[in-house]
């Protein structure tokens, strides 16, 4: 039984992590690994890059076609869809956020990895309001497949 | 108690009104519920069990479970959790008593329709826009508002495109209303009490607020009364403080009302899991989700997200006992080994002033039973189900069934159910131009729903009902 069955958190080795090239590039990751009857994000995209043989698929992304747009993240009913772009030692992080307060452009944050806990510093570089508030964080590079939520501390 | 600030709700407060609990002034919102307005006012003892007078607290908030009953301007056992509370009302505890002195004279009202739709949830709602253009259509729902479960969803919705996936379950629920509402009468705050055969189909409705008694003869019924949410049974299970998770969402997400600071959920299946995380959205504390099965029952997406805000989650655990006085305190919660005994020194006790039970839902089928449709008890659609065929047409003919009542799925199945029997009984009536076009579509939606891994039950349960009608039915129509 995977972790993710047991706990609910998914483990590195059970995504399709793109290349380097590609989280240069900046490129949606799914962290979506379940058949459920849903295909929003296929909707979505307006490259087709997210293909789905049937609904009840799982989301497979072409990395090669995506723009990193963000248009995924912001449909994706289950919260499990986010944007990677790594430049240098840093790495930007695009997360749905469905939470008060709303942090403000540079605000500093902490970033939570996917149990909920603090990992490290980040900054907010960008607030994108449309059917769910998406937060674009900046972390340390190391950091960029493992921050996937924030806590606004003020 | 009050959510002042939502990151996806706003809540519409009506004007300030003042009622009265137990002598008590107390501030309330008009087009609030009696029990939301108790509960913004700290008060969460509803009523007491009748022999051992153990304090109680509203448990499903939907009007199914009679553990909110009072007494309201001098009239007992009212449902306070779906009446709306008024200028002036005085709330009292309830003695049981019926008042002295006259009798209230209701004012009758007799209508006729084509099709009448008991229920305004999402498969009621669905049935009516579908029959709607081709049949006169009335839809009666005991709830101040439309829209069943959904009006309390504030998570975007799975699903495809043509069941307005990625829309969040309020919004589904408040384009269902407008389009309904244009379209055909809807009676709200109305409760179906009963069926009769009178040769043709015919129901009594009761406006609670207004003391109207509807007599509806009708051509066809579509039943929608949705299901209502599971006990669980252990120590303290009764004390206020512990409700149904649907009742939460209802206080919480309807109201704007907090149900206390910090929770345990019971149960990792879609419901606990979306509770939990709706909770954390209202600046609620969850301190668990426990989970008696080996693994999460909702979908993996939900739990990540959940998991992302801190909140633990115990699969093979589960509750032992709540405990409190005059409510709940804290609670034991105990791991469970491979034959679901407890581990041994495994008891835990946590903290909170609140549980929420989300173990399943049982479809409310009391009222369709009465129509002598065939009623079967189906393990897999969640209890006692009316038997029928895939044009939701039970063995009583003109009698339909659609959504949770016909097995506990989800609203995108509810919705689809829905404009199966609306469209069906509109045709049945008077023939409907492309029938079988729209059916065939609609059909095959359902069809690719119940094709994943989640929709294995369901699908098993539905061939079961199917099956089961056919074998009736080969004996002839009952009723
Ligand atoms: C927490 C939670 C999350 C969910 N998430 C999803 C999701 O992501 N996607 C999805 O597709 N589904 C989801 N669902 C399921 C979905 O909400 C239900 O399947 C759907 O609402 C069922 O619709 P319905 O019309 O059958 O019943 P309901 O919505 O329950 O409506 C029944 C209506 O009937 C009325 N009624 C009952 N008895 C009477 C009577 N005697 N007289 C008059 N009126 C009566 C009630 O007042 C109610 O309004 C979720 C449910 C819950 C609880
Ligand atoms: S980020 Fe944009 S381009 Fe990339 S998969 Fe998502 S929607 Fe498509
Ligand atoms: S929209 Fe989100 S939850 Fe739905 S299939 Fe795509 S990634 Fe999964």
């Amino acid at each position: 039984m995977k972790r993710w069955e047991r706990e609910g958190v998914v483990e590195l080795e059970d995504l399709d992590i793109p290349s380097e090239e590609y989280l240069r590039k900046g490129v949606a990751i799914t962290e979506c690994l379940q058949e459920i009857p849903c295909n929003p994000c296929v909707e979505a995209c307006p490259v087709d890059a997210i293909s789905m043989e049937t609904i009840n698929d799982t989301p497979k992304i072409d990395y090669e076609k995506c723009i990193g747009c963000g248009n995924c993240v912001d449909a994706c009913p289950g919260l499990a869809m986010f944007l990677v772009k790594v430049t240098g030692d840093s790495a930007l992080i695009t997360l749905p956020y469905e939470f008060l307060p709303v942090p403000e452009k540079e605000e500093r944050v902490k970033a939570l990895n996917r149990e909920g806990k603090e990992i490290c510093d980040a900054v907010v570089k960008r607030i994108r309001r449309g059917r769910t508030t998406l937060v674009t964080i900046e972390v340390p590079a190391e950091y960029a497949l493992e921050a996937r939520n924030i806590k606004v501390v003020r | 108690m009050r959510i002042e600030e939502h990151p996806v709700l706003e809540f519409e407060r009506g004007k300030e009104i003042y009622f009265y609990y137990n002598g008590k002034k107390m501030k309330a919102y008009e087009g609030e519920t009696i029990a939301a307005a108790l509960h913004a006012n700290g008060i969460t003892k509803f009523s007491e069990s009748t022999k051992f007078h153990r304090p109680r607290g509203f448990f499903c908030g939907i009007g199914k479970c009679s553990s909110c009953l009072m007494k309201v301007d001098g009239v007992p056992n009212v449902r306070t959790c779906i009446t709306l509370v008024k200028e002036g009302m005085v709330v009292e505890d309830n003695d049981g008593e019926l008042p002295d002195g006259e009798v209230q004279e209701a004012k009758t009202v007799e209508m006729e329709v084509d099709i009448a739709i008991v229920g305004g949830g999402a498969a009621g709602l669905s049935a009516a826009i579908e029959a709607s253009p081709y049949a006169s259509v009335v839809v009666i729902d005991e709830n101040p508002r439309p829209g069943g479960q959904l009006i309390k969803q504030t998570h975007k919705f799975f699903g495809s495109k043509e069941e307005r996936a990625g829309t969040r379950g309020i919004e589904i629920a408040r384009l269902l209303r407008e389009e309904a509402s244009k379209k055909c009468n809807i009676l709200l705050n109305t409760s179906v009490i009963g069926y009769y055969d009178r040769g043709h189909h015919f129901l009594v409705a009761v406006n609670r607020m207004e003391n109207v008694v509807y007599e509806i003869k009708a051509r066809k019924i579509i039943f929608a009364t949705g299901a209502q949410e599971n006990m669980l049974v252990f120590e303290g299970n009764d004390l206020p403080g512990i409700y149904g998770a649907g009742g939460v969402q209802t206080l919480m997400n309807v109201y704007g009302v907090k149900p206390g600071k910090k929770g345990l959920i019971v149960g990792a299946g879609n419901v606990g899991l979306i509770l939990a995380y709706q909770l954390k959205q209202a600046g609620v504390d969850v301190v668990a989700i426990i989970e008696a099965m080996p693994k999460i029952g909702g979908y993996m997406v939900h739990a990540a997200k959940v998991r992302r805000c801190g909140v633990p989650i115990y699969t093979k655990h589960s509750i032992k006992r709540a405990y409190g006085s005059e409510r709940v305190e804290g609670a034991t919660i105990v791991e469970l080994d491979e034959n679901w005994n407890y581990v041994e020194g495994s008891e835990q006790d946590v903290e909170c002033d609140f549980i929420c039970l989300a173990v399943g839902l049982t479809p409310s089928v009391r009222l369709v039973a009465q129509t002598g449709a065939e009623i079967t008890y189906i393990n897999e659609a969640g209890g006692w189900i009316a038997l029928h065929n895939e044009y939701m047409e039970t063995t009583k003919e003109g009698i339909y069934v659609a959504g949770d009542l016909a097995n506990i799925e989800e609203a995108s199945v509810a919705m689809l159910e829905g404009k199966i029997a609306g469209l069906h009984a509109a045709h049945s009536i008077a023939p409907v131009e492309n029938f079988d076009e729209k059916m065939r579509a609609y059909m095959e939606n359902l069809k690719i729903f119940r094709e994943g891994v989640f929709g294995a039950r369901p699908k098993m349960a539905k061939e079961k009902i199917r099956e089961r009608y056919h074998e009736k039915m080969g004996k002839g129509r009952s009723g």
